[in-house]
């Protein structure tokens, strides 16, 4: 057992989930006679070992290519893939046979320095796609080294201890993709960022991680017991016995929680004396459908279709999004699924659009207005989700609408990309509801007259709040003021909900406030139809609106309605949510 | 020795699968090629080499090849970086 001495070290949350376990600490590995130098007669058979560590590195990453896309899916084997691609290359092999023959440097480290150049070379270029390969030919360059100085297949020490905490300055994806689920519990990455592709393929394997946890590795002896949290991005080094208590105690009382709710799960949203307010769930991509499905979603309120555009390098073709779509609405179906049309702008630059660089993104060219300029690309995708509304109960949502012009013209595309399916002979659903994200002040404002000509709502209140505030919700700086709490983004959603409603259409909600159990409540007071969440939020939702009456609600939207601050809105929500708790 | 100017239209540029194809193809042709990209050339058998060009959608590169299979090696490696003729206008637009 090690002393507790509680050091706590805090990073950034890469993958979520938290975790309790033994540190082990992953080396470098097989660097360590990389400096040797040869004697000129040794160079032809310094080349040979070289060529004979080369072609064993390749049969590693193949079966570990293989193993991956068994796995992973072909999109991680595909990191694989690339980099044997690299290993094969004539130009780079070469520059490693010229260092040992002209250089005489051992085979070791004529590798990692010709690897270490083109690492450079592409590195400079200044553009995230090509940073990764940079990081590629490094990965490269280490797996060479390890064959050829025998060690085992990766940094990684064979036989970990079950829940192991894998601390290390970073992992190479290679050795991330080869990780035994069973043993390892969490990551901690002294380096390494949110997006590398190691937090992505951990993340596919459901392993918390924290990255940037900088001194990690110097703090942390074998075997120490590490508390990893890779939501708030903190790591405990040999906690105290009663932080490991509390924490065992929350995940036990987390369990029973999850128990009780679990039984929430087949019943509708509803109020007590059966008000319907549809509990939906939000996803990014198709593979968490079974997620929503377990979590008793009433169908998804908001399918973002930016997986599909972002991490590549081409524009995904008309086939490859009818898929994604279709398998969504097939899942889903008789449920609806609420698609959102591309949804991003200059601050993700695409490699296969040459977007300008807008001195501000966030009020720049991005989601409708992006769509607009590139006709191509949003054809192919309504052509893609109309081939897919026959598989389902598809509705159709376009994000950022500011002005009726906007709703007009997406809604002319939609028309004149039927027109041409229906003349081919392709089947479309004959009726598939199209309404728009109320995200800007200006539609909230014109809710009247938007809501005239589309057939249903849903707010996204985190840009909501982002523009009428004008508060950057990514600047910790202004997090009181980027609060949907705000009577000015109250008054907003209460316009939406009742214009929309004056008009005949369904209001819904689809930004984090509508997970929130102290923003639920208030919600449904003002009449919200639907509640779109991620998938874990769903049985408490329901929970919440499922313990009293509409009129309770509607009564607490009428107390509020007459607050002046954040502050008094948000206490008087507390209140409210500790009554609702105590109820039954 | 074959040469051949061409306009690259894939939106993504020279970068990632296309890249990759390229390469391929290129390394099937017994030929030496070379790919060049203003001031700069690459080994076209060499992947890492062609990614460091960092080609871009619009570019023109200039493809040459010397050695058995010359033209061959040009006709299959042009069509794939987008072929011949394609007017500048149209070229343009396919870059968005």
């Amino acid at each position: 057992m090690t002393q507790p001495r509680a050091v706590e070290l805090r990073g950034l949350g890469a993958a979520p989930g938290s975790h309790l376990g033994p540190a082990v600490l992953v080396q470098k590995a097989g660097l360590a006679s990389t400096g040797r130098r040869i004697r000129p007669e040794e160079a032809p058979a310094e080349v040979e070992r070289l060529r004979a560590a080369l072609a064993r590195a390749e049969e590693e990453l193949a079966a570990l290519e293989a193993e991956t896309r068994q796995r992973l899916g072909e999109e991680k084997a595909g990191i694989l893939g690339a980099q044997r691609m690299m290993l094969q290359d004539p130009a780079l092999v070469e520059a490693m046979v010229r260092r040992i023959t002209e250089e005489h440097l051992g085979a070791e480290a004529a590798c990692l320095k010709a690897c270490e150049e083109q690492a450079a070379v592409l590195a400079a270029l200044d553009d995230p796609y090509l940073a990764e390969r940079a990081a590629d030919v490094r990965d490269v360059g280490r797996r060479v080294v390890r064959c050829l100085t025998g060690a085992a297949e990766s940094g990684l020490p064979k036989g970990l201890p079950p829940g192991a905490v894998l601390v290390a300055e970073d992992l190479l994806p290679s050795e991330t993709a080869s990780l035994d689920v069973q043993k390892v519990g969490a990551i901690v990455l002294e380096r390494g960022g949110r997006t590398s592709h190691t937090v992505l393929i951990a993340r596919a394997l459901g392993i918390p991680v924290v990255v940037g946890a900088a001194g990690i590795t110097g703090v942390v002896a074998d075997g120490e017991l590490l508390l990893v949290d890779g939501d708030q991005g903190t790591v405990v080094v040999a906690p105290e016995p009663e932080r490991v208590q509390a924490y065992q105690a929350a995940r036990a009382e987390a369990e029973r929680e999850r128990e009780r709710l679990l039984a929430l799960r087949d019943l509708p949203g509803a109020t007590r004396d059966g008000h319907r307010v549809q509990v939906a769930a939000n996803i990014g991509e198709p593979g968490e459908v079974a997620g929503v499905l377990a979590a008793g979603a009433e169908g998804i309120g908001l399918f973002r279709t930016e997986f599909l555009f972002l991490h590549r390098e081409a524009m995904p073709t008309e086939e490859e999004q009818f898929e994604a779509y279709r398998t969504v609405l097939e899942a889903v179906k008789p449920r609806p699924v609420i698609i959102r049309t591309l949804d991003i702008g200059g601050d993700k630059p695409l490699p296969y659009l040459d977007l300008p660089k807008e001195e501000n993104p966030f009020l720049g060219v991005r989601a409708i207005r992006l769509c607009f300029r590139e006709p191509e690309l949003f054809r192919r995708q309504l052509r893609a989700l109309l081939r897919a509304s026959p598989y389902g109960n598809l509705w159709i949502m376009f994000p950022m609408i500011s002005c009726l012009e906007e709703l007009r013209r997406a809604k002319a595309e939609l028309a004149a990309v039927r027109e041409e399916l229906v003349a081919a002979g392709v089947a479309v659903a004959d009726r598939i509801p199209v309404g728009i994200m109320i995200e800007t002040p200006a539609a909230a404002m014109a809710a009247d007259l938007l809501a005239r000509e589309c057939d249903f709502f849903s707010i996204g209140t985190n840009d909501l709040v982002q523009y009428t505030m004008a508060a950057d919700r990514g600047n910790p700086a202004l997090g009181e003021l980027a609060d949907p709490f705000h009577p000015a983004v109250l008054r907003l959603i209460a316009r939406t909900i009742e214009e929309g409603h004056r008009h005949g259409i369904p209001v819904g909600m689809c930004g984090d406030m509508a997970g929130q159990p102290l923003a639920i409540p208030l919600l449904v007071g003002m009449g919200i139809d639907e509640l779109s969440m991620p998938a874990p939020a769903v049985l408490r939702a329901k929970d919440l609106i499922r313990r009293a009456d509409r009129a309770t609600f509607v009564a607490l939207w009428e107390r509020v309605r007459g607050l002046a601050t954040a502050r008094e809105v948000r206490s008087c929500l507390e209140e409210a949510l500790a009554e609702l708790k105590s109820e039954q | 020795m074959q040469t051949r100017r061409i306009t690259i239209t894939d939106p993504v540029g020279l970068h990632a699968r296309p890249a990759a194809q390229f390469v391929q193809e290129a390394q099937k042709h017994p030929c030496r090629v070379i790919l060049m990209a203003g001031d700069r050339s690459a080994d076209a058998k060499s992947i890492l080499q062609v990614l460091s060009l960092g080609i871009r959608c619009g570019q023109e590169v200039v493809l040459v090849a010397e050695g058995p299979g010359e033209e061959a090696a040009i006709e299959r490696l042009s069509a794939l970086l987008g072929g011949e003729g394609g007017s500048p206008s149209h070229d343009a637009a396919a870059c968005g």
